[in-house]
């Protein structure tokens, strides 16, 4: 009682001096010198957190035309050909400058070094230059943009993206191309990293899941990535010089610029969704207090992930003109991967079993991506299928697929991620009201948005036309009304997570009483993260026992009873009393 | 000497000097996997064209120097060699040996790049190059055997030879045998004749000959870059022993760039070595 006492201010002492801040990552120097040329994988990930979020609000409003325009069976806003570049921008900024480098780059780039227990990556040099690359990548793009956009789509298919296309292709294309090297580099610090930067004690079966799943991304990042590389290479020396290997007037094979393209850009949607899956792992197994279920399996299907993603890329190309025996095989294949997402989700609902579940905004951001996942990850099922793809093919259906799991699923866990590890990246408490009712609202905004498009996709709206028969147009306007929702809901966090920075009250080291070696730095991190390399002396997820991975135990975690210790849960959103007790939930 | 630039080498961020090394190498060959998949994309595709269109490729191929593509092989092959001697130099401590062998190096691979540039200009000047260059010249052969003026008669088969052979003894630059050659086989033959040689395919073949070798060539450049690092690096004495793998991940580098040409000149130069020219 006296901790309420004193927290309301009635007690007779007078407040203690706040001590003086110590050094740490964002306040040892504040010049924009110090930021731009820093090296610390801490302040990367800010500057990546920064320029993806720009890019992220530029694909929305791209997103937001799109949704518009389709208000009308011919067009609400915008002429055709601004609707083709509408869709093509919104897809080249959301995947190549949003999904891709949105959790390696910023999460992976801060917490892969704290939860292995090291000071920097592996490579702090390259992994600075790999930001400059991206924003020189982004800048490409950006002048595409201004001079008018691409309206190839994303997939670029030639012979119209280098013989057609009055657009401007060649920027556009070198911005993905320039992008992809920012990947790499950033791939491979992080694999060099996870090999050789390990704390003592941390062997392979005791990383936490994040890094697994990091690790297979990475694995991809490296092999699939180059692939792009060389196929754009192709695409722009077809488009600039009007000689290439695709040109079908002198005997090329825009097929096989299909096959190259997807050869990478199927593994890609691995690269985007693999780094949620850890996220998910951390956070499920956070919030319900338990050990995670089935660790091996886990870790070991994001690698199974990684692999068979590289064998699944032509069902994108079933009726592309592909031999029949090849679809039958990739068919097959794509229900292959299938086998590791399920084992990932049933583990996962393992997990939740008999849990001490909390629902702060980091668990019902996890919870959504879980539910959505996997109607994103059956309806994918529909498209492996031969029969059933030569009618879904190129519909909404799709659009409304990947959308579930790149944005239910990958932003989900983006956002996850975002509430998880804000405390530990700023030193601050966002309000847990707003979060909890942000993270519902994009959950409901992203359902309306997207449930209507699997059933205007099923009647046969083709995907990336600006018209529709009249009768589908109820669905798009309640497509378009959810959209519309999904937007408020993601400006919400911006908001909330800003006003957190000034004036959010202060978050202890470990205020979600987590066990990674993350949390046992101070929050924000020192500038050298450890003042002397961590001893692992156990598992990533010791709840069970309620010690952390040096073996010390656990602070009192968000609604657990028992007494509490102010001092321990300074910034903590719940006031200090009971309250905790009543929203424990015991299964 | 060891122990007073030992701090210095190990950076701040490692434990330990070998888990730096290890680390440095482990990066190196990530970056040599990359390197080996964006090259795979162009021999995949190289692959698929030559199996559709042997023909063409063996002819297109057969046109290209091969005396050059063989002295630039035992360059490259050679300076292998001699940089991987600088690594031991650099162990060893012998900053003269190190700073000898990578001259060698750089100017072996120097050396190799002057003789490529010579081959594009010979390549330029017969206007062997795909797209408008390579149109306008076929077009020009084609309109001298079969004239598109009717009042003139297109030349004989027998005429045709002449005209051809006159055309490869010419020493004008701008020789056009190989187009002459091209219409010389073709004569007469339809499209759908299975001996027809496709002048749009010679361009495929073209477009692999100049991306591939481009894209090696530009990997040539960047080797040559950090082997002049390296030479200043070694010249004012920073590369100390202990630090000997900065050596060695610029030669695992090189090395991949020669392996790669490896490939290349069977691929480009050698698909035609053994073409027989029928008219």
């Amino acid at each position: 009682m006296s901790a309420v006492l004193t927290r309301w201010g009635l007690s007779t002492t007078p407040p203690p001096e706040p001590p003086p801040a110590e050094p740490n990552y964002l306040n040892h120097n504040y010049s924009i010198w110090s930021w731009l040329f820093t090296t610390d994988h801490k302040r990367i990930g800010i500057l990546y957190l920064i320029s993806i979020t720009l890019f992220f609000v530029g694909g929305g409003i791209a997103a937001g035309v799109v949704r518009l325009n389709l208000l009308a069976p011919n067009g609400a806003i915008v002429t055709e050909d601004v609707y083709n570049r509408a869709f093509t921008a919104h897809g080249v900024l959301m995947l190549f400058f949003f999904l891709i480098p949105a959790v390696p780059a910023v999460f992976g780039n801060f917490f892969i070094p704290m939860m292995i227990g090291a000071k920097d990556l592996a490579f702090p040099k390259l992994n600075l230059a790999s930001w400059y690359v991206f924003m020189l990548g982004a800048a490409c793009a950006a002048w595409s943009v201004l001079v008018g956009g691409i309206d190839t789509g994303w997939t670029l298919y030639p012979p119209y993206s280098t013989r057609a296309s009055q657009a401007s292709v060649v920027p556009g294309v070198l911005g993905a191309f320039i992008a992809g090297f920012s990947s790499i580099m950033t791939g491979l610090n992080i694999m060099v990293t996870i090999h050789k930067m390990r704390a003592p004690g941390l062997t392979w079966n005791r990383l936490p899941l994040f890094v697994w799943a990091l690790y297979a991304t990475s694995l991809i990042q490296l092999l699939a990535t180059p692939v792009l590389g060389i196929t754009l290479v192709l695409l722009m020396v077809e488009r600039m010089w009007g000689v290439g290997i695709f040109d079908p007037s002198i005997g090329g094979d825009p097929v096989l610029f299909q096959h190259l393209f997807w050869f990478y850009s199927h593994p890609a949607v691995y690269i985007m969704i693999l780094p949620g899956m850890g996220v998910i792992s951390e956070v499920i197994t956070c919030f319900s207090r338990k050990n995670i279920f089935g660790y091996a399996a886990v870790a070991w299907s994001s690698v199974g992930i990684a692999v068979v993603g590289f064998l699944l890329w032509a069902h994108h190309m079933f009726v592309a003109g592909i031999s029949f025996y090849a679809a039958i095989l990739f068919s097959f294949l794509s229900m292959l991967v299938a086998v590791p997402s399920a084992i990932k989700v049933f583990n996962w609902t393992a997990t939740l079993y008999r849990g001490s579940i909390t629902f702060q905004a980091p668990m019902i951001f996890a919870l959504g991506f879980i539910f959505l996942f996997i109607i994103g990850g059956l309806t994918g099922l529909y498209l492996a299928t031969l029969g059933t793809d030569i009618h879904l093919h190129d519909t909404y259906f799709v659009v409304a697929h990947f959308h579930f799991v790149m944005v239910g699923g990958m932003v989900m866990a983006y956002f996850a991620a975002l509430h998880y590890w804000w405390p530990k990246m700023f030193g601050r408490m966002y309000s847990d009201w707003w979060s909890r009712l942000a993270a519902m609202i994009i959950i409901v905004g992203f359902f309306l948005t997207f449930i209507p498009q699997f059933i205007m996709g099923y009647h046969g709206m083709p995907r990336r036309y600006p018209n529709y028969p009249a009768n589908l147009q109820i669905l798009n306007v309640m497509s378009t009304a959810g959209g519309s929702i999904l937007g408020l809901g993601y400006l919400m966090p911006a908001i909330y997570l800003t006003l957190s920075l000034i004036n959010g009250p202060k978050a202890s080291s470990n205020p979600w009483s987590a066990t990674g070696l993350e949390w046992q730095t101070p929050s924000p991190p020192s500038i050298h993260n450890f003042e002397e390399t961590p001893i692992v002396v156990c598992g990533p997820y010791e709840y069970a026992i309620g010690v952390d991975q040096m073996g010390r135990p656990l602070p009192e975690g968000p609604g657990e009873g028992g007494p509490i210790d102010p001092a321990s849960h300074a910034g903590h959103p719940y006031p200090a009393g009971p309250v905790p007790k009543e929203t424990e939930v015991v299964g | 000497m060891a122990a007073s630039t030992h701090t210095s080498v190990l950076k701040h961020h490692f434990d330990r000097l070998d888990q730096q090394h290890a680390s440095e190498r482990l990066g190196m060959w990530m970056f040599l996997a990359t390197e080996v998949l964006f090259f795979s994309g162009l021999f995949g595709a190289y692959t698929v064209y030559r199996l559709y269109y042997p023909t063409e490729f063996e002819f297109a191929s057969s046109k290209l120097n091969r005396v050059i593509a063989t002295i630039n092989t035992l360059f490259l092959i050679t300076s292998s060699m001699t940089i991987t001697f600088g690594i031991r130099s650099a162990k060893l401590g012998d900053r003269s040996g190190l700073i000898r062998y990578l001259v060698l190096t750089l100017l072996l691979g120097t050396a190799f790049m002057v003789l490529k540039a010579f081959e594009y200009t010979a390549d330029y000047e017969e206007r062997y190059m795909p797209g408008t260059l390579f149109r306008s010249e076929y077009n020009a052969a084609f309109e001298a055997i079969f004239p598109t003026d009717p009042q003139q008669k297109p030349l004989s088969r027998e005429e045709a030879k002449l005209y051809f052979e006159k055309d490869a003894q010419s020493e004008h630059p701008k020789h056009q045998h190989w187009a002459a050659e091209l219409v010389l086989l073709n004569y007469r033959k339809s499209t759908a004749d299975p001996d027809y040689i496709d002048p749009g395919k010679v361009q495929l073949f073209l477009s692999f000959y100049y991306i591939m070798t481009g894209i090696h060539g530009i990997h040539i450049l960047a080797g040559l870059g950090c082997l002049i690092w390296l030479i200043i690096e070694a010249a004012r004495d920073a590369i100390p022993p202990e630090n000997y793998s900065t050596v060695e991940v610029v030669s695992l580098y090189w090395h991949l760039v020669d392996g790669i040409w490896l490939f290349l000149m069977p691929l480009l130069y050698l698909a035609g070595a053994g073409w027989v020219a029928t008219y």
